[in-house]
C-alpha cells in the first residue's frame, strides 16, 4: 500500500498547458475520485501517477520516493483500463497472472493466486475461455482479476464502468467498493459520472480545465462547494443558479424578491445565487419568497421534480420526496430553505457559506 | 421472425457473377496446365480444345532432368525467402515506429516512401545497374535481394504500419503496467496479434520476388545465378519456343507460391484482436 504525493504537477504538449500546478496528497489506502467534464486532464493526470505520460513540470512521489522518470514498470502500480485491454491472445488465467509471469514468480504461486483472485471475482469457471467469449461485465471482471493478483502498491482505473450497461454499472460499482474495502489499497479512480464518484469516493478531485476545482469529501463537495462549478457539477439533478444582488444580509432577484440570509459579510459581490432542487420548500402563500405556476412535473416514482417557471427569474426545479400532487400550470408558493443556500461571486466563487458561520 | 431474405433471383446472379470472374481469372492457370500435359505433337493440332486428346508428363520429366530448371527454382526460393525475410523485418520494425511513435522527420520519411513508389521502375534501372556494377554484385543473387527489399520496403511498411495501428495501444500499456518493458511487450502481447499482419507482409514479398522479371534479367545474366523468371526465357530460343516445357516449368513455379499461402494462411485470418478490447 502506498502514500502518492504530486506537487505543483504540470503537463504541457508543446505550448498546451492541460494540467497547470497540480497539489494532491493520496494517503495510503484512500479511495481517490478524480472527476470532471470531457477534457479537463483527468484521464492525463492517471496516466502520469501510471507513469504512461511523462510529467513536464513539479514532483511525483511515491511513498516518499520522488518518481518522477519512474517506468511503468518500476512504479508497482496496477491499472484497469476504460478498454479493459485485455490480451486477446491469452486465456483468461493467463491475463490474470501475465504480470507474474513476466516476474518470474513461480508457477505454483502464480496458479493459486489466480485461482483465489477468480474465485473471489466469480470467474472461476470461465479461466479457461479467451477474452473474445466473454461479456463485456466478465471482461471487466478480468481486467480487476489482472490487477489484484499481483498485490500492487496502488490501484488506478481509467473509467472503468463506462463501457457497461446501466444495471451491470451499479453491480460492478459495489464490486469495486468492496474491493476496496477488503483490500484497503490505495485506489485512484477516474469518471465523468458524478454518482459513481459521490458513492465510491474517500475524497474527490474536481478537476476543470486543466485546474484543480476543489479536492474534499462528497458531502463537503455537495453541501459546501468551493465555486459554481463544482456547485453545478456535483449533485442529479443540478443545482438552480439565479441572477441575484446582495446588500447587507439581503439578496434580491430579479423580480424584486429580498431573501434574507444569515450570512454576516461579502453579499456585497454576489452575482448569483444557488440553491438544489431538494433545499426549495412548498410553503404557504404568507411564507412564500417566491411564487411561480408549474411548468412541468416529471414523476420519478420515488421522487417528483417540479419546474416551476417564475417571471424574471427564470425556471427553478423543485424536487419533492414521493410522489407529490402537483400538476402544471398550477400556482406554486416556495421557500428557500436559507442554511443551504449558495451564493457566488461574479467570477463564480461561493461566498462564506451560511451554514458554516452558523456553526 | 423470419429471416431477411434477399431474392432468389438476386442469389443466382451473384453465383453467376462469381463464376465468370473466376473462370476468367482462373482459365489461364488452366490453360498454363493444359498445355504441360499435352504431349509436344499435339500443342498445336489440339488448338483451343479445352481438353488434350493425350496426357503425358514427359514435359515435367524432361524440365525437372534435362534442363537448369532446379538450379533456376533453388536460386528463386533463395532470393525469395531472403527478400520476404529482410523486408518484413525491417518493415515490420519500421510500421511499429511509424504507428507508435512521434519524432523528428517522420512525416518527410512517410512522403519520401510514398515518392519512390511513383516512379516507373524502368526510370531506375540505368542507375541501379550502375550502382550495382560499381558494387561488383552483377550476377550475384545478393545483389537481387537487396534491390527487392530496397523496392517492397516502403509498401511493405505502409501495411505492417496499418497492422500495428489496427493493434490498440492501451494493450501495450497495460502489458508495461503489468511489468513489461516496451520490448517485453512488443515480444509477448504485440508480436503475437501481428502474426496476420506478417503473414500477409512476408506473402506478398514472397510472391512479387518470385515473379520479378525485370531487375532479375538486367542483373543476372551467368546461367547458374538465373532466376527463375529468367531461366523461363530460355525455353525460348532463336527458331522456336518450347511450349510444352515452358509451362510444365510454370506449373512447377506455382508450387512454392501455392505451398507458401497454404502455410501463412492460417495467419491471414482476420478477428484475432477481436476480445480485447470493449464489446
Amino acid at each position: 500500500m502506498a502514500r502518492i504525493e504530486l506537487k505543483g504537477v504540470a503537463k504541457r504538449y508543446g505550448s498546451v498547458e492541460v494540467l497547470r500546478d497540480i497539489d494532491l496528497e493520496i494517503g495510503d489506502g484512500e479511495f481517490i475520485v478524480l472527476v470532471g467534464p470531457s477534457g479537463c486532464g483527468k484521464s492525463t493526470l492517471l496516466r502520469m501517477i501510471a507513469g504512461l505520460e511523462p510529467i513536464s513540470g513539479g514532483d511525483f512521489f511515491i511513498d516518499g520516493t520522488r518518481m518522477n522518470d519512474a517506468r511503468p514498470r518500476e512504479r508497482d502500480i496496477a491499472m484497469v483500463f476504460q478498454s479493459y485491454a485485455l490480451y486477446p491472445h491469452m486465456d483468461v488465467a493467463r491475463n490474470m497472472g501475465f504480470s507474474m509471469e513476466i516476474r518470474r514468480r513461480p508457477p505454483a504461486e502464480r496458479t493459486s493466486r489466480v485461482k483465489q483472485a477468480a474465485e473471489t471475482l466469480g470467474l472461476s469457471a470461465l479461466t479457461e475461455r479467451l477474452p473474445r467469449a466473454l461479456s463485456g461485465g466478465q471482461r471487466q471482471r478480468v481486467a480487476m482479476g489482472r490487477a489484484i493478483v499481483r498485490d500492487p502498491r496502488a490501484f488506478l482505473f481509467d473509467e472503468p464502468l463506462s463501457n457497461l450497461d446501466a444495471a451491470l454499472r451499479v453491480e460492478m460499482r459495489l464490486e469495486i467498493a468492496r474491493l476496496h474495502k477488503r483490500l484497503g489499497a490505495t485506489m485512484v479512480y477516474v469518471t465523468h459520472d458524478q454518482v459513481e464518484a459521490l458513492t465510491l469516493a474517500d475524497r474527490i478531485v474536481v478537476l476543470d480545465g486543466g485546474d484543480i476545482q476543489q479536492i474534499g469529501t462528497p458531502l463537503t463537495l455537495y453541501e459546501r462547494p468551493a465555486n459554481k462549478f463544482v456547485a453545478c457539477f456535483i449533485g442529479s439533478p443540478t443545482m438552480n443558479v439565479v441572477p441575484a444582488t446582495g446588500r447587507d444580509r439581503t439578496l434580491s432577484l430579479k423580480n424584486g424578491a429580498q431573501i434574507a440570509l444569515p450570512q454576516s459579510a461579502g453579499l456585497e459581490r454576489a452575482a448569483e445565487l444557488g440553491i438544489r432542487p431538494e433545499h426549495i420548500d412548498l410553503v404557504a402563500p404568507e411564507d412564500a419568497d417566491l411564487t411561480g405556476t408549474v411548468d412541468l412535473v416529471e414523476h420519478l416514482g420515488s421522487d417528483t421534480n417540479v419546474y416551476v417557471s417564475i417571471g424574471d427569474v427564470g425556471m427553478l426545479m423543485v424536487r419533492r420526496r414521493g410522489n407529490a400532487p402537483i400538476r402544471s400550470g398550477e400556482r406554486i408558493f416556495l421557500r428557500l430553505q436559507r442554511e443551504n443556500t449558495h451564493v457566488f461571486a461574479s467570477d463564480g466563487s461561493a461566498l462564506a457559506h451560511a451554514s458554516a458561520e452558523a456553526a | 421472425m423470419a429471416r431477411n431474405r434477399s431474392h432468389p433471383v438476386a442469389t443466382a446472379g451473384k453465383y453467376v457473377a462469381l463464376a465468370l470472374y473466376l473462370a476468367f481469372a482462373l482459365l489461364p492457370l488452366y490453360w498454363l496446365l493444359k498445355i504441360a500435359v499435352t504431349p509436344d505433337r499435339l500443342i498445336f493440332t489440339d488448338g483451343v480444345e479445352l481438353w488434350p486428346s493425350a496426357l503425358t508428363a514427359d514435359n515435367f520429366r524432361s524440365v525437372l532432368f534435362k534442363t537448369d530448371f532446379l538450379a533456376y527454382f533453388g536460386n528463386s526460393l533463395f532470393v525469395s525467402l531472403g527478400t520476404a525475410a529482410a523486408t518484413t523485418l525491417i518493415a515490420a520494425g519500421a510500421g511499429y515506429a511509424f504507428s507508435r511513435f512521434t519524432f523528428a522527420g517522420k512525416r518527410i520519411i512517410i512522403a519520401v516512401m510514398l515518392v519512390t513508389q511513383m516512379f516507373p521502375l524502368l526510370m531506375i534501372i540505368a542507375p541501379i545497374y550502375r550502382i550495382v556494377a560499381n558494387f561488383g554484385m552483377l550476377n550475384s543473387l545478393t545483389s537481387l535481394i537487396a534491390v527487392y527489399t530496397a523496392f517492397n520496403i516502403p509498401f511493405a511498411t505502409f501495411l505492417m504500419q496499418s497492422f500495428f495501428d489496427g493493434i490498440p495501444k492501451d494493450l501495450e500499456e497495460a502489458a508495461m503496467m503489468d511489468g513489461c518493458t516496451r520490448f517485453q511487450a512488443l515480444r509477448k502481447v504485440i508480436f503475437p496479434l501481428t502474426l496476420p499482419g506478417l503473414g500477409a507482409t512476408l506473402g506478398f514479398v514472397f510472391t512479387a520476388a518470385w515473379s520479378e522479371l525485370l531487375f532479375a534479367l538486367m542483373l543476372i545474366s551467368k546461367n547458374d545465378a538465373m532466376t527463375f523468371p529468367v531461366g523461363l526465357l530460355t525455353f525460348v530460343s532463336k527458331f522456336s519456343v518450347d511450349w510444352g516445357q515452358m509451362m510444365a516449368a510454370g506449373v512447377l513455379a506455382l508450387i512454392p507460391s501455392c505451398l507458401f499461402f497454404v502455410f501463412i494462411q492460417r495467419y491471414l485470418v482476420q478477428g484475432l484482436t477481436s476480445g480485447a478490447v470493449k464489446g
